[in-house]
């Protein structure tokens, strides 16, 4: 085996030095009726060239998103990754390495966590932010575990704007918060603020929502404050910051959001980058890892994992959150992107995804039957289509345009006849054509 | 002194912040030609204040600060309980086949059969490994993988109309497990371990009781061995009722060699970036499947796999029979984990796999053996699994403690084994060098802690205490880093401003 050093001589040498006969002495405590002979129901070891034949096979079966005309976001987006971030994520020193807990040796992980933190922090408009969670969708449920620990409250409220997974995820995790979710928004005409009383721990709410819409948030802060509740926002796509104003601007107390947009591929929905920024009055009870400056004996600047003692590792049954990772290497990509991109980059970025959507959404709206729902959007929005959704995007995706997502596939509640559309810097104009024509073939 | 600071090849490097320029950037993008935003009036006004760099500029950046960190690549990385073993880059490569790397969650099913067709595989392995009932892909890590298990234990026991309120956990148990059985509410009971390092039936079966909602534990644990009573344990556990999590973060002493579902395992999370070798990253992304016994499989989250392959992404999709408790992630999970552990697990066959337990153990005990007279090990008398466990006991008036004793591992070009973990014996020191070791290199790191240990013997106190002393860092004051947390960087980054 290409993996395995130890030759049979070493091995005999090994089991001699250590004073037994065969390996089966250092088994003796696997009760010997529950020894087993091998994995026989699985095949023997492959050369690498068999693996890659029979991976590439299975690959093979699977329309990449960059082999034709492609809308579909909801969550994950299909960007443009610079190739030197591709490398510099695959350096060794990155890509085999643990957790920064030996921080002499892992200054390189600890200062991009901590220039992580700083770009998430401005991003979003916040003070401090986190090392990363798993992904949007748990950082979004992490949130709320936060906010009820913060406001001692037990009831949350997710906007009907919410990504539906997210409100998913946040109903089965956020243990112990009775999670009231608001009915599917797709025309952003819910009223949240209204909802909002004295028992309510925190309220999340989405923008640009999971249909496309931009939403004011200062109107919803001030009525969460008011009733001493917190405002959660959350985003699925962070390069809609590069555009509109940040939560943190108007007034959000956590953000949590989707990184994979920047520097991170879409691998059918993970590994992702979960962000999580927040005020500096919450960072003790601010879920996962957290990157923090020092100096070392010699008196020079450094980095270290710090404030442990939220964590699960040492507080045990009294940890803020049981997490014990981040999404190291995603963020690593997100930060190369990231600088790669500044300030001037991610604003031109910004733009041109939202100049595509513009104009596919023109597009759409032009072919008959079709309607876009939306008045505001960033690089995704809604169109209701004459009939069922699926059926829509089944027929598209014969004709080799993947159209974007039926939005029942994700909550049965909502109609059956909305889809979510995103566009972005990868979108060509030749694409925009391809769709609009092929819709107006299969209506 | 250097006029730079820089000695050679050790390099220093500022922040981004104190280089980049908001007005410079490392991506070409062409003009978006847009008169008129569709933004509803929330265009942003506030600046961002976030610098750029161009591409050269970011590789020297970010090469130089790889260059600080340890690595498996480099060397041996006996890191206890995280099996630091080789990442096979045949596995990166696997990962970024756009049939895999470039599809997206939520385009039509019909579009990705391969996808499907690969979950389908890596289900079938883990399976057929563990001798379990179904499994439950999506966990993003092993700590959610416990979620997982945890969530589903409580689910079927809801199911039948109990609502129990404590688990039970070993004292050397993982952080996560008290963790996580607290995050569903439950109160959380210790378990002691024996002299020996393992639990007793007896030990099981005086907590247990008809509050008792499951038993989490380790095997092998965190000392390193197998825990010999472990069938009985699981009879006795589901004699009260209870179910059996078993925690998988040792899963790579015993592939091949034993199934966690023969022992009686209910439940049990596998941490792909351990025992099947995804990288660890600096710190994630994982991956925390988690098996489910038959009584379990009903109750697995959204979105599973059915037998014939097809996905169930909805509750109101179920069949009779189906009842998830809920959902724990966005999409599908870690797609990208699951084909570099395919990736591996195919490399690897049925042989390598059972192989690579062998050496994995027959290395801890090698390192065991040749250490014994030196260093303490804690529990002697049965063999080490994948991991041996030592305690402070050797460094006993020198001077020297457990940290001490790993930073001095630095300065000799090793990282460190886990310290102080389990927290069954004073200065733990856990050792894990996995089975990507070659016999020179178990030699060398053996002859180096001999050293070290005499060295310690010998009153070279200065060795251990000043240590690291070669490293791009000497120890770092982490007191002061919790007491005032810096955890962003705070001046302005707008240096043309500034240099004005």
């Amino acid at each position: 085996m290409r993996y395995h050093p130890l030759t049979s001589d070493d091995r005999e040498l090994m089991l001699s030095r250590i004073g037994v006969k065969s390996i089966d002495d250092l088994f003796v405590d696997v009760p010997n009726a529950h020894l087993v002979e091998g994995l026989m129901d699985l095949p023997k070891g492959k050369s690498e060239i068999a693996v890659e034949r029979l991976l590439a096979k299975m690959a093979g079966k699977n329309r990449a998103a960059g082999e034709g005309p492609f809308f579909v976001g909801a969550g994950a987006y299909r960007h443009h990754v610079p190739a030197s971030v591709d490398h510099l994520i695959q350096r060794s020193e990155f890509l085999t390495s643990y957790t920064p807990y030996q921080a002499e040796i892992s200054q390189g992980t600890l200062q991009v966590l901590f220039e992580f933190q700083t770009q998430v922090a401005r991003l979003t408009g916040m003070e401090v932010a986190n090392a990363s969670m798993y992904d949007g969708s748990t950082a979004a449920a992490e949130a709320v575990m936060m906010a009820a620990r913060l406001t001692r409250r037990g009831k949350a409220i997710v906007a009907g704007g919410v990504h539906p997974q997210y409100r998913d995820v946040i109903e089965t995790v956020a243990v112990g918060v009775d999670v009231e979710a608001m009915p599917a928004d797709p025309t952003a005409s819910e009223d949240v603020a209204t909802k909002i009383d004295d028992s309510i721990a925190c309220v999340v709410v989405q923008s640009p929502s999971f249909y496309g819409h931009i939403l004011d948030l200062k109107p919803i802060a001030e009525a969460c404050h008011k009733a001493g509740a917190l405002l959660v926002a959350c985003f699925t796509e962070v390069v809609a910051l590069g555009a509109i104003e940040p939560p943190g601007a108007q007034g959000a107390d956590i953000v949590v959001g989707e990184g994979q947009s920047l520097g991170n591929p879409l691998t059918f929905g993970g590994p992702y980058v979960g962000l999580f920024a927040g005020l500096k009055k919450h960072v003790r009870q601010m879920p996962g890892r957290l990157a923090g400056e020092t100096v070392d004996a010699d008196g020079k600047r450094g980095y270290t994992l710090t404030l442990n003692t939220r964590e699960q590792h040492i507080r045990r049954d009294k940890a803020t959150s049981n997490i014990c990772t981040n999404s190291g290497l995603c963020s690593l990509a997100f930060t190369i992107h990231m600088t790669l991109l500044g300030e001037t980059g991610l604003t031109r970025l910004a733009r041109l995804n939202h100049a595509k959507a513009i104009k596919a959404a023109d597009a759409l709206a032009r072919v008959p039957g079709v309607t876009v729902l939306n008045e505001s959007f960033f690089n995704e929005f809604t169109i209701k289509v004459p009939g069922d959704a699926h059926t829509v995007i089944e027929k598209l995706a014969e004709r080799d345009v993947l159209g974007g997502v039926p939005v029942s596939r994700l909550d049965e509640k909502a109609p059956g006849d909305l889809i979510v559309v995103a566009a972005t810097e990868l979108t060509t104009d030749d694409d925009i054509d391809a769709y609009a024509s092929t819709l107006g073939d299969v209506l | 002194m250097t006029f730079t600071g820089n000695e050679a090849l050790a390099l220093s490097e500022p922040l981004i912040f104190e280089t980049g320029r908001r007005e410079v950037t490392g991506v070409d993008i062409e003009d978006a030609g847009l008169t008129e935003d569709r933004l509803g009036g929330q265009a942003r006004k506030t600046p961002i204040d976030l610098p750029g760099l161009t591409e050269p500029e970011t590789m020297r950046h970010y090469v130089r600060l790889s260059r600080q960190n340890y690595a498996i690549d480099m060397g041996l990385y006996p890191l206890g309980s995280c099996t630091m073993k080789h990442n096979p880059r045949l596995n990166e490569k696997m990962a970024r086949l756009p049939g895999f790397g470039d599809i997206h969650p939520l385009q039509p099913l019909s579009t990705v059969p391969g996808a499907l067709e690969l979950m389908g595989e890596l289900s079938r392995w883990l399976i057929t490994m563990t001798g379990m009932k179904a499994v439950a892909l999506s966990p993003k890590a092993g700590a959610q993988g416990e979620l997982a298990g945890m969530m589903a234990i409580r689910a079927a026991l809801r199911a039948r109309g109990e609502n129990r309120g404590t688990v039970l956990v070993p004292e050397s148990a993982h952080g996560t497990n008290p963790a996580t059985a607290a995050a569903l509410g439950y109160r959380v009971e210790s378990i002691k371990a024996r002299e020996d390092g393992t639990v007793s039936v007896e030990a099981v079966r005086e907590k247990l009781s008809d509050d008792v909602a499951a038993i989490m534990l380790t095997n092998p644990n965190t000392c390193g061995l197998f825990e010999p009573e472990v069938a009985a344990i699981a009879e006795a556990v589901h004699e009260a009722g209870a179910y059996f999590y078993g925690d998988g973060a040792n899963f790579n002493a015993i592939v091949g060699k034993a199934k966690p579902g023969d022992l009686g395992v209910d439940a049990m999370h596998i941490n792909l970036h351990k025992t099947f070798s995804t990288p660890h990253g600096g710190g994630g992304p994982g991956a925390g499947p988690v098996v489910l016994s038959e009584r379990l499989a009903p109750f697995a989250p959204l979105p599973f796999l059915r037998d014939d392959g097809t996905l169930v992404e909805r509750s109101d999709e179920c069949d009779a029979g189906e009842t998830p408790f809920g959902r724990l992630v966005a999409f599908h999970g870690q797609m990208g984990m699951y084909v570099r552990a395919m990736a591996y697990m195919l490399s690897h066959g049925a042989d390598g796999l059972k192989q690579a337990s062998e050496d994995a153990v027959l290395a801890a005990n090698y390192i065991k053996a040749q250490l014994a007279d030196v260093m303490s090990v804690s529990f002697p008398d049965r063999p080490a699994m994948h991991e041996v466990l030592f305690d402070e006991r050797f460094l006993k008036g020198t001077g020297v403690t457990t940290l001490d004793f790993a930073k001095a591992m630095i300065d000799e070009g090793y990282h460190p084994m886990t310290m102080y973990f389990p927290l069954v014996v004073p200065g733990a020191m856990l050792i894990e060098p996995t089975e990507s070791e070659s016999l020179a290199s178990l030699d060398l790191f053996i002859a180096t802690l001999r050293d070290l240990a005499k060295g310690a013997r010998d009153g070279d106190t200065a060795r251990f205490t000043e240590a690291p002393r070669y490293a791009p860092r000497r120890r770092l004051d982490e007191t002061r880093g919790a007491r005032k947390p810096v955890l962003t960087y705070e001046a302005s980054s707008d240096f043309k401003e500034a240099a004005e």
